[in-house]
């Protein structure tokens, strides 16, 4: 007995300690235990990105998509969003398997300019820089070849002066860069930028370079003019130099700037959802506010109907959801409406296994046991079967859900689930803690009366005061 | 109440209400939602007064779309549903609206785009001269496009989990069940409790069957995860009803008493009607604090899992036992 009532005091104790865990890591906007919501609730947009892998080998294909994600999160990275997520989905439908991106980026205010940054290559051009011009170029060397042009000395005049070919020539068409040390002529050992155009590209390469043999080309990226060299003889083998200067680092980057150019698959937009801050906010706090409300009905109800049991029932339901936070805030589970369905539903089944427990106890004190702790014992064991079959059908559920769902049904799944595993065990631990640690273990018909439940006294069960 | 001498009474309300349900589906026709058929949403809320719904068709129809549907929401709202909207489009609309917002008829800038561009469907030109799309005057509250392909998979989805749970629940039953075989097959009771889950899910969706033509409400995923959610309540009230006349039936079994199937499963009954309804009871408290201050977006959800929780009550007392009893009787009847 001593025992059960120490047991007590320190799930009350910890149930107080739970509690001032979640008020401080929800008062306190930094913490890194605050509860994380979904894009439907805290505003922000869901795109997925289709890849149309149908010009690749099913070997390539994997790769492909690590390449594609790798990129996509980069530009993402340079939105400025905080924890954005990109992650590559497969989602088989009658044995055609598609590739998919799906793209999150929470609170993010301008949509269209996110998916502009996503979707589109950064811009690599070569232009032609237009006759009479009173400045020259900066130094140029020959075409290719070891030009000494620095990066940062173009200027936005200087830009000017050139104008797209006909058609353009862009980083759309290149296939492929590659880093190269002393390439050309040059006896130093400067990096240089290799290009390896792809057919079209090559093409329009071959005849830009044998038309106007003998002009500037200037190599743009991003609208920056990088290289400004002068072609020295036509080129039609699809391959092309950059050669500007560069140190070390910055040819690095130009490569990968370029090799990100182009995407190693083409994507498309099969979906999107944006919500904006305001209806999410929105939505949370109703939702909230509607728990609370609710919380505190089942609360009086099961107080006014169990009496001392429904006492009970609520101190273990408010550990059993004290519990579910912390689950939530350690895994960390993102809350999205579905889940915090999930979550309301579970709630519901524990409020149910304190239910069938108090019923039976109910029924166990019509009979003659010898204790209190009997009859409580008695009951827990008596109403076991059905709260452990109930369970196991709604885990049934949630498995199915998780392995079968979409997202949205993973996120009920996930905190359905959770939370009838977590009920099941707070019903058997805590509520059965608590019950006996009040009990003790004399009947009496004060007992009998705080025990009984519904319109009863305890007076029909006090012919089995021991 | 006894639920089992009355069971005809019962079994024929349950049968009709499943018979009333199919009628409403079948006749009303379910509204499939953007998540399944593919098409956008668009949400927006005016910071004044909102519009007259013409003048917004009139906004929406110059950007090229048809087959649009135009609905208030709250006070300054409308919620739009569409096509599949590119880009563009969506942004041209943002800002068709901002400029009714300023007093600038549409009409005339809808003349503008018939003669600036071949065709008025798609184009990048701006119908007005607002230049943002965060105009003051009208916010984009939410915005979900979905792909007919993405549609179509999350529709499959939806249904292969309904199957899978229903079925995985017929299997669980009936391995809980096996050792009362005895006088009614365990697979007895397992089908009973899909013929519960049966009746409860056609119920909710006959409402929605009914209230897609009374409001456009329309079948999206939270429909369906209301559903799912109603299967997991009604299952473990019926497993709950179930347990007792299990314990009972063993006991009936090992004292060898003369008791019927029909008085075990009426006793079981008796024991379980204030859990039940109890459980009931506290879960739609919850489901009405939802339903009355949880907003507009889960209105519908909540409602559908009241009138959901409601029929699962009602199959579970008087639809799954009684069934058990008169399958037992048609069974003896056989013999």
């Amino acid at each position: 007995m001593t025992k059960t009532r120490i047991t007590a005091v320190l799930i009350l104790l910890a149930g107080i300690f739970l509690g001032l865990f979640a008020y401080n890591t929800e008062i306190n906007p930094d913490s890194e235990y605050a509860l994380k919501y979904g894009l439907d609730l805290s505003g922000g947009a869901h795109l997925v990105y289709e890849a149309d892998v149908s010009e690749l080998d099913e070997t390539q294909i994997d790769p492909a998509m690590n390449t594609l994600r790798d990129n996509i999160e980069q530009r993402v990275n340079a939105l400025g969003v905080s924890e954005p997520l990109v992650q590559v989905e497969e989602t088989s439908i009658s044995g055609e398997t598609r590739h998919r991106l799906i793209v999150e980026l929470p609170g993010v205010q301008d949509v269209d300019e996110a998916k502009k940054m996503i979707g589109e290559a950064p811009l690599l051009e070569f232009k032609l820089r237009t006759g009479n011009t009173n400045t020259a170029p900066n130094t140029v060397d020959s075409l290719f070849e070891n030009g000494t042009t620095s990066t940062s000395s173009a200027t936005a005049s200087e830009a000017d002066n050139y104008e797209s070919t006909d058609p353009p020539l862009t980083g759309r068409f290149v296939e492929s860069a590659q880093i190269q040390f002393g390439g050309g002529h040059g006896a130093t050992n400067q990096p240089v930028v290799l290009l390896n155009f792809n057919d079209e590209g090559a093409e329009i390469f071959g005849n830009i370079t044998t038309q106007y043999t003998g002009e500037i080309l200037g190599v743009f990226l991003d609208g920056r003019l990088i290289s400004s060299p002068v072609i020295q003889t036509a080129i039609t083998g699809g391959t092309a130099q950059i050669s500007g200067n560069f140190t070390t680092d910055e040819a690095l980057e130009l490569r990968d700037r370029l090799n990100l150019g182009a995407l190693p698959v083409p994507i498309e937009v099969v979906a999107e959802q944006t919500v904006g801050a305001t209806l999410g906010q929105t939505v949370k706090d109703k939702g909230i506010q509607a728990g609370i409300v609710g919380l505190i009905l089942v609360s009086i109800f099961l107080i006014a109907w169990y009496r001392l049991p429904g006492v009970v029932a609520v101190g273990a339901l408010t550990i059993y959801i004290l519990l579910m936070l912390l689950i939530f805030k350690l895994i960390p589970v993102t809350l999205t409406a579905a889940g915090i369905a999930g979550f309301i539903l579970s709630i519901g089944m524990a409020v149910d296994a304190n239910i069938l427990i108090f019923e039976r106890v109910k029924e166990e004190l019509g009979k003659p046991n010898v204790s209190m702790q009997d009859v409580i014992e008695e009951g827990f064991s008596r109403a076991w079967p059905s709260i452990r079959d109930a369970n196991i059908s709604s885990l049934i559920t949630a498995v199915i859900l998780f392995y079968i769902g979409t997202t949205l049904t993973q996120g009920f799944a996930v905190t359905f689930g959770l939370g009838v595993l977590v009920s099941m065990i707070s019903a058997i631990t805590i509520s059965r803690t608590f019950l006996l640690a009040l009990a003790g273990d004399e009947r009496t018909s004060l007992k009998h009366t705080l025990f009984a439940p519904g319109l009863r006294t305890g007076k029909e069960f006090n012919q089995h005061i021991g | 109440m006894n639920v089992i001498k009355y069971k005809n009474i019962f079994l024929s309300i349950g049968g009709v209400v499943i018979a009333a349900s199919i009628f409403c589906i079948a006749y009303f026709g379910l509204s499939l939602g953007i998540d399944f058929t593919g098409g956008s949403i668009l949400e927006v809320t005016f910071t004044d007064q909102r519009p007259s719904i013409e003048a917004t068709e009139d906004a929406i129809a110059v950007v090229g779309v048809s087959d649009y549907s135009v609905r208030t929401t709250g006070d300054n709202g409308f919620i739009i549903r569409s096509p599949f909207l590119e880009d563009d489009q969506r942004t041209q609309i943002m800002e068709n609206f901002a400029a009714l917002t300023d007093g600038e008829a549409v009409s005339t800038s809808s003349d503008e785009v018939a003669t600036s561009t071949e065709s008025a469907a798609i184009t990048a030109q701006p119908v007005a001269t607002t230049s943002t799309t965060t105009a003051a005057g009208v916010v984009e509250n939410r915005f979900s496009s979905i792909g007919p392909t993405v549609g179509s998979e999350l529709a499959r989805s939806a249904i292969y989990g309904i199957i899978a749970v229903v079925l995985g629940i017929i299997l669980f039953v009936t391995f809980a069940f096996r050792k009362v075989s005895k006088l009614v097959s365990s697979w007895v009771y397992g089908s009973v409790a899909i013929v519960a889950l049966i009746h409860d899910i056609l119920v909710p969706t006959a409402l929605f069957a009914i209230l897609g033509v009374t409001m456009g409400a329309q079948i999206d995923l939270l429909f369906v995860m209301a559903l799912l959610a109603i299967l997991g309540f009604s299952v473990n009230d019926t497993i709950v009803v179930f347990d007792r006349i299990r314990e009972n039936l063993q006991e009936v079994i090992e004292k060898d008493t003369n008791d019927s199937f029909a008085d075990t499963v009426g006793i079981s009954l008796t024991q379980t009607y204030a859990r039940s309804i109890n459980t009931s009871l506290t879960t739609l408290t919850v489901l009405a604090a939802l339903y009355l201050i949880g907003g507009q977006s889960t209105e519908l959800f909540s409602l559908t899992l009241l009138v959901g929780v409601i029929a699962g009550t009602y199959s579970s007392i008087f639809i799954a036992s009684p069934l058990l009893v008169k399958i037992h009787e048609w069974q003896q009847e056989g013999e």
